[in-house]
């Protein structure tokens, strides 16, 4: 595709970062700086800076995709995606403020007293921080194949390369206000094509999403496959396609059924789940609540941006904005999913479902100045929400390796983990290309789930925790899901329910973790650290008393 | 500055005007650490107590504003899977899954959240008042 708008703004995008980002670095001066930001940063600006952190590509363009594929039921991401932050403010975000740590590990010994915890929890943060960085590379090669035709491994060394520059030199402070810029840019670049869209879907005659007939081709398309699927055409013959093979359709004609989606009627599309369909689907429904709900609080990239909040109050409040940006902005990927089961049905047959924000501006519209102008905004927002979760990640992630793994506090510590940090998944997203992102995103908030937020929530609301139910907590709820993921992410041929609880693993590995943490906890009582009287005064006395 | 109770032969000194000191009135100013912040600070008995309850006054708002949630949105896949047909009732022409979950429930999860900001600052407020109370 030659639309001669898109790489200026992909270049734009990266300059405004970088320059952000030296802009950032004449501030930074300190150790402390370069972490946290000096805890000097406003809960608007913070707010914005989180929201910009959080929308990835899996937000992007993961969630539009999945809903052209699968409907209604899929909408469970964006919510669970957005309630994450409320169960953050309601368990977790003044009291982690109130402690004062600066990272996950920190917080481990703090409440704990326990170094051996701490190199666990350091364990878990890089695990969760790479499993998350890969699919945002992914995103950014594939994304950069669709609009420009440039190699998948190019988009991807891109972004690691930017990133890894930008955290390196300029901290957090500067990627503070990167991402804060990135967020408004992301809701700008799916806000202005949806106005646009909507006026041509009414300009068409409000087509409808689901015809009784099962969705067409609006015009003549020639389908390049991508992913190997069984199509049923409309006169009922079977074929097996492989990626690279070709079919072509003419405008009116049926779009044939892949196999493992929702049928031609739409009616599994519309509806949700109903009792008749097993009790799987709805078993896969709890467990991704659980996960989104829950896992919000475990990412290592979300939580060390409590620490910039000035006190647990601020912390609150800055959380509450953080919820209404987010869920203003997971409007929008809804409305791109359901245009385009009308307008870019092809990619239901490609397997391409991911790029459909990316390329229903240029399908609704036709070809001329204003769509390129459309698409070359959203590629940029894409590009955006690459570059701005990765960012956060890698600061997350460097941050805890930094003083954890190499020992010191030190400014040249924190580049020389950056490098460290950024390496590893630049040359996983490389070499493993067939993840599907949505998915192992998804992963990432199953881990995160069943590690880290059963540690925080006990942490802060129970005496008895100890260090011991603690490690052993993490070990057998994060190790479970940690194992879940291996199974899935190698492909393993599972069928049935072993499929399902290790593709959704939340809902029995989270309440695994709890209950072992309390469990071992209770047994271990006499290892209750003595200061915890003095620890929870710390985490919920109110700063006005200045105690 | 003609205030008739300032004597005529001090002529605008500071230190030639009076005031007068209450012993009662001293000890309640709360300049002075209170009682009640000494046993906080020194996790006595009491401090220790009023932490519990700020704690669990906490954590029973958390969790009744989580079980608001748990039913609002968590009971929406059990009610769509045992009365199919409110999963396939419209409203405005949208399917009312659609609507609920793609729509409604941000806003629903920003009242929640709301709701939980101003009541937990009001139980931090109260724990500051019960602390820094005049002594009796």
């Amino acid at each position: 595709m030659a639309n001669q708008f898109v790489v200026p703004a992909l270049v734009a995008v990266t300059l405004v970062t970088v320059a952000i980002g030296f802009y950032g670095l004449k501030l930074a001066r300190t150790t402390s700086d370069f972490l946290v930001a000096s805890r000097a940063v406003s809960p608007t600006w913070n707010a914005a800076a989180i929201g910009g952190e959080y929308l990835s590509a899996a937000s992007f363009l993961g969630i539009a995709g999945l809903i052209l594929k699968y409907g209604v039921d899929v909408l469970w991401y964006p919510v669970g995606f957005a309630a994450g932050y409320l169960a953050l403010l309601l368990f977790v975000a003044a009291p982690l403020r109130r402690s004062g740590a600066f990272t996950l590990p920190d917080f481990c010994e703090l409440r704990l007293g326990s170094r051996r915890l701490r190199k666990l929890a350091t364990g878990f943060v890089v695990f969760i921080g790479w499993l998350y960085l890969v699919p945002q590379l992914q995103g950014a090669g594939l994304t950069l194949t669709t609009v420009t035709g440039a190699p998948y491994e190019l988009g991807a060394l891109l972004v690691g390369v930017v990133v890894t520059a930008n955290v390196a030199l300029g901290g957090m402070r500067a990627v503070t206000f990167v991402q804060a810029f990135q967020y408004w840019l992301k809701l700008t670049a799916l806000a202005v094509p949806a106005i646009f869209l909507i006026l041509h879907w009414q300009a068409d005659g409000r087509p409808a999403v689901t015809p009784p007939d099962g969705p067409t081709f609006r015009t003549a398309t020639t389908v390049v496959v991508e992913q190997p699927a069984t199509l049923t055409l409309a006169d009922g013959a079977v074929i097996e396609v492989r990626p690279g093979d070709s079919l072509a359709f003419d405008a009116g004609d049926p779009v044939p059924e892949v196999a493992g989606l929702p049928g031609p009627d739409g009616l599994d599309w519309l509806l949700p789940d109903t009792a008749g369909d097993g009790d799987r689907g709805l078993f896969a429904t709890y467990s991704l609540i659980l996960a989104t709900f829950l896992g919000t609080m475990g990412l290592p990239h979300v939580l060390v941006r409590f620490y910039t909040n000035p006190d647990g109050g601020a912390a609150r409040r800055t959380t509450l904005v953080v919820l209404a940006m987010v869920g203003a902005f997971y409007l929008l990927p809804t409305l791109y999913g359901v245009l385009g089961r009308i307008y870019t049905p092809q990619l239901l047959v490609t397997g391409q479902t991911d790029a459909v924000v990316v390329l229903l501006p240029g399908a609704v519209l036709g070809d001329g100045t204003l769509s390129r102008l459309l698409s070359a905004l959203v590629a940029a927002g894409a590009f955006a929400a690459f570059l701005s979760t990765s960012s956060g990640l890698l600061t997350s992630v460097a941050g805890v390796i930094s003083t954890d793994v190499l020992g010191r506090g030190s400014v040249r510590g924190f580049r020389l983990a950056t490098l460290f940090a950024g390496l590893a998944p630049v040359l996983l997203s490389v070499n493993v290309s067939d993840l599907d992102v949505s998915q192992v995103v998804g992963l990432a908030f199953a881990v995160a789930a069943s590690s880290f937020c059963p540690l925080l929530v006990l942490g802060i609301w129970w005496r008895g925790l100890t260090d011991l139910g603690a490690a052993a907590g993490i070990l057998a709820g994060g190790g479970a899901a940690v194992g879940a993921v291996l199974l899935t992410v190698l492909g393993l041929p599972l069928h049935g329910w072993p499929a399902t609880l290790t593709a959704q693993p939340a809902a029995w590995t989270v309440p695994l973790a709890f209950t072992v943490m309390v469990l071992v906890s209770v047994a271990s009582r006499h290892r209750a650290p003595a200061d915890v009287g003095a620890t929870m005064l710390r985490l919920h006395a109110p700063e006005a008393l200045r105690l | 500055m003609a205030d008739p109770t300032d004597r005529p032969s001090s002529p605008a000194s500071p230190a030639a005007r009076r005031t007068r000191v209450v012993l009662a009135e001293a000890a309640r100013s709360g300049t002075g650490p209170s009682r009640t912040r000494t046993e906080l600070a020194q996790q006595t008995r009491v401090g220790e107590a009023l932490v519990r309850g700020l704690v669990r006054a906490q954590l029973a708002l958390a969790l009744r504003l989580s079980l608001v949630v748990l039913i609002g949105l968590g009971g929406l896949p059990l009610l769509f899977a045992v009365a199919p047909a409110v999963g396939r009732a419209r409203l405005l022409g949208i399917p009312l899954p659609w609507l609920l979950l793609g729509v409604v429930s941000f806003p629903f999860l920003v009242a929640v959240g709301w709701a939980y900001v101003h009541l937990a600052e009001r139980n931090e407020q109260d724990f500051t008042d019960l602390v820094e109370r005049p002594e009796r």
